[in-house]
């Protein structure tokens, strides 16, 4: 219990520390190495919650996939932010007011938010205890069975997308050099080789 | 049910074998390259072909599968049948055209087999999830088939004003999804008509509006309709030709199949959304036609107030109103590819044109396409003896019997003031003089499309013509109640 705690300390204080200086940090590459360090502390409070499945979907997804494309950007565009950021002085009034009316409201909702007890007993199927059935394992049982149409209907769409995207953006272009392994194998010693006959101390 | 053993995905046998096949060609293409065009595009008319065969002779049960997710019923069979009806003469009459634009790339036939899989799957969502997937896998390919022409400003800006534009209506769809999914604890449409029994359930109607806008937006019906006049004159016309036709039959059956199984216990509360929408379709498609100047945006108002119709059938709620929202579409699915194969085969030998005008003079220069295409009009504009007046006649009935004598006067009168604009072009075609050489021959398909349409359209003037297509639209009513 207590090494849970402790745990849970170090990687909430390290995810909203990391989340500042996200902001607060002057060079945008900086930024985005402590938006990914937010990313993994996230995840390990995750696993501390028994979301194992969530936990590795933040990291593969948000930091092996999203982060690193916001790297990129980051890193090919050369956007000078300390420009961007000299008007923000002047906005600043208007924005701690949204700001602060965000905060009233989130307050209200959450003071008064109760869930109607005849809304909880609806559950299908009773949800395993997690001591049973880890949430991985339980996504898998119905993913490729219950879910098996979902499954094959979302792989069609993701077809569609990469056709789309070939369709409308492939180019052909005339001039590019393409290896060719057939052409490669089936030349032979009379296409590749020309044979000349160089008169004697004259060159070619 | 015999005690034959069935393959347990026997149901969703059609569309198992139109996604194979969409996978076998795209794997052609990508190893034969764009030589292999004409061949992917027989082979998938052959696979559309096999479908309706497929769907045919599943009998006439109500079959489940995947766990209730989906169901093929009567009407599911109906509405398949209608679907791949109109792919299919789409594909049969665009080849031309996009052979002569240069744009016949092998993937257009293939997106057209993937939608048309999109459109099968909505027909058979037996929950919200099936219904999603469906609708994005139908749009998405939408998407890029209207800007498949990517070297043409208009079509690119096309596809975009559709893409923005759909992904904001899946996003309130998606929102109405989980309001009722939070409201109800189930995705499934039995589900949800369980739990709606009974009095009182505001946040199930507040979700209700939300998939009703995210409906009637892939209807093209009045407060969503902004994107279709642009979207239809910016693609190429083979895919407007496809658009008006097959999508609008297969999310009108999506959305007569929610607002039926899913929620019968609060039909008073949509009932409301459905006649304020079909009385502004109805009103917009007839009064903002009549400028138009361009034939393809004129079909794509048309396509609007078509839409109000057959939403007036819906706002019965009863299987009668079902029926007769089935025989809507399917008359306006042969009337609108009739046209759309004549307008694909306006084409001078300079090149294609639009212009309403470019008609003129057409009963001397093509007495025959003149004669089809007039016959084809008066259908669209509802004059007595023809189908469009039949389609009319019973949807306005069936508003009638379910007492929304309102909706049904309003309608009449939006029928009459829309008629304007289809005698005008009738007029322009018989008695203004000719405006220039007379268009090239028709291709083949677009012939075999145009010749069937009108032929269709004049049979069922004949007594007892329109039995089988009402016998068979009230089976399929009758089985979603």
């Amino acid at each position: 219990m207590t090494v849970a705690a402790a745990f849970f300390y170090l990687f909430s204080c390290v995810c909203v520390a990391s989340a500042f200086m996200v902001i607060a940090s002057r060079n945008p590459v900086h930024s985005v190495l402590f938006l990914i360090l937010a990313f993994v502390n996230a995840a390990g409070l995750f696993i501390l919650m028994g979301a194992e499945f969530l936990a590795m979907i933040l990291v593969v997804v948000y930091v092996g996939a999203v982060a690193v494309l916001f790297l990129f950007v980051v890193m090919m565009l050369d956007v000078d932010f300390a420009e961007l950021r000299q008007g923000f002085l002047q906005y600043l009034p208007v924005g701690a007011l949204v700001g602060v009316i965000f905060l009233i409201e989130l307050v209200l909702v959450v003071g008064s938010f109760v869930i109607d007890p005849a809304l909880v007993k609806t559950p299908i199927a009773a949800i395993p205890p997690a001591s049973e059935m880890s949430n991985t394992a339980a996504l898998g049982h119905v993913l490729y069975t219950r879910y098996l149409y979902f499954f094959q209907a979302s792989g069609l769409v993701l077809l569609v997308a990469m056709i789309g995207a070939i369709v409308l953006t492939l180019r052909h272009k005339p001039g590019v050099k393409r290896q060719d392994v057939a052409r490669q194998v089936a030349r032979t010693r009379d296409t590749a080789i020309e044979v000349r006959k160089v008169p004697f101390r004259e060159g070619v | 049910m015999a005690a034959v053993p069935m393959f347990a995905l026997a149901p969703a046998l059609p569309e198992i074998v139109l996604a194979a096949s969409a996978l076998l060609l795209v794997l052609i293409g990508a190893l034969r390259g764009e030589r292999a065009a004409g061949l992917i595009e027989a082979l998938t008319f052959v696979a559309l072909l096999v479908a309706g065969f497929l769907v045919v002779t599943q009998g006439g049960e109500r079959l489940e599968t995947f766990g209730g997710s989906f169901v093929v019923d009567a009407f599911a069979r109906f509405a398949k049948v209608m679907t791949l009806v109109g792919s299919a003469a789409a594909l049969l009459m665009s080849g031309d055209f996009l052979r002569r634009a240069g744009i016949n790339r092998f993937e257009y036939p293939i997106l057209i087999l993937l939608a048309t899989v999109g459109m099968m799957m909505m027909i058979s969502a037996g929950d919200l999830i099936a219904l999603y997937l469906g609708l994005e896998l139908q749009s998405l390919a939408l998407y890029v088939v209207a800007a498949i022409d990517r070297d043409n400003a208009r079509s690119s800006e096309a596809g975009l004003k559709y893409f923005v534009l759909g992904a904001l209506s899946s996003g309130m769809l998606l929102y109405g999804a989980s309001l009722i999914y939070g409201f109800t604890g189930t995705v499934s449409f039995a589900g949800i008509a369980q739990a709606l029994q009974g009095e009182g359930h505001a946040g199930a109607i507040f979700g209700l509006v939300f998939i009703a806008a995210g409906l009637a937006f892939k209807i093209s019906a009045v407060p969503f309709h902004m994107w279709t006049p642009d979207v239809y004159e910016g693609a190429p016309t083979p895919v407007a030709a496809f658009f008006a036709a097959a999508p609008k039959m297969a999310a009108m059956a999506l959305l007569v199949r929610v607002f039926i199984t899913a929620f019968p216990g609060i039909v008073d509360q949509w009932r409301q959304i459905i006649v304020f929408v079909a009385i502004a379709s109805m009103a917009l498609g007839s009064f903002a036609a009549i400028g138009q100047r361009n034939i393809k945006r004129l079909m794509a108002y048309s396509s609007i107030g078509h839409m109000g119709y057959a939403l007036v059938g819906l706002a019965a709620g009863t299987a009668e109103g079902v029926q007769s929202v089935l025989v809507y579409m399917a008359i306006y699915l042969v009337m609108t590819l009739g046209t759309f194969a004549f307008i694909l085969s306006m084409r001078r030998e300079e090149g294609p044109v639009e212009g309403i005008d470019d008609l003129a003079g057409l009963a001397r220069t093509q007495p025959y396409a003149a004669y089809g295409l007039t016959i084809l009009f008066f259908s669209l504009a509802g004059i007595p003896p023809l189908a469009g007046f039949l389609a009319k006649w019973y949807v306005f009935a069936a508003a009638v019997e379910a007492k929304l004598y309102t909706l049904a006067v309003i309608g009449v009168l939006a029928s009459v003031i829309g008629a304007y604009y289809y005698i005008r072009v009738v007029k322009i075609m018989h008695f203004d003089d000719p405006a220039g050489a007379a268009f090239t021959p028709m291709s083949a398909g677009q012939k075999v499309v145009f010749a069937l349409a009108s032929i269709v359209i004049l049979i069922l003037m004949l007594p007892g013509a329109p039995a089988p297509l009402n016998g068979a639209a009230l089976a399929a009513a009758r089985s979603l109640f």
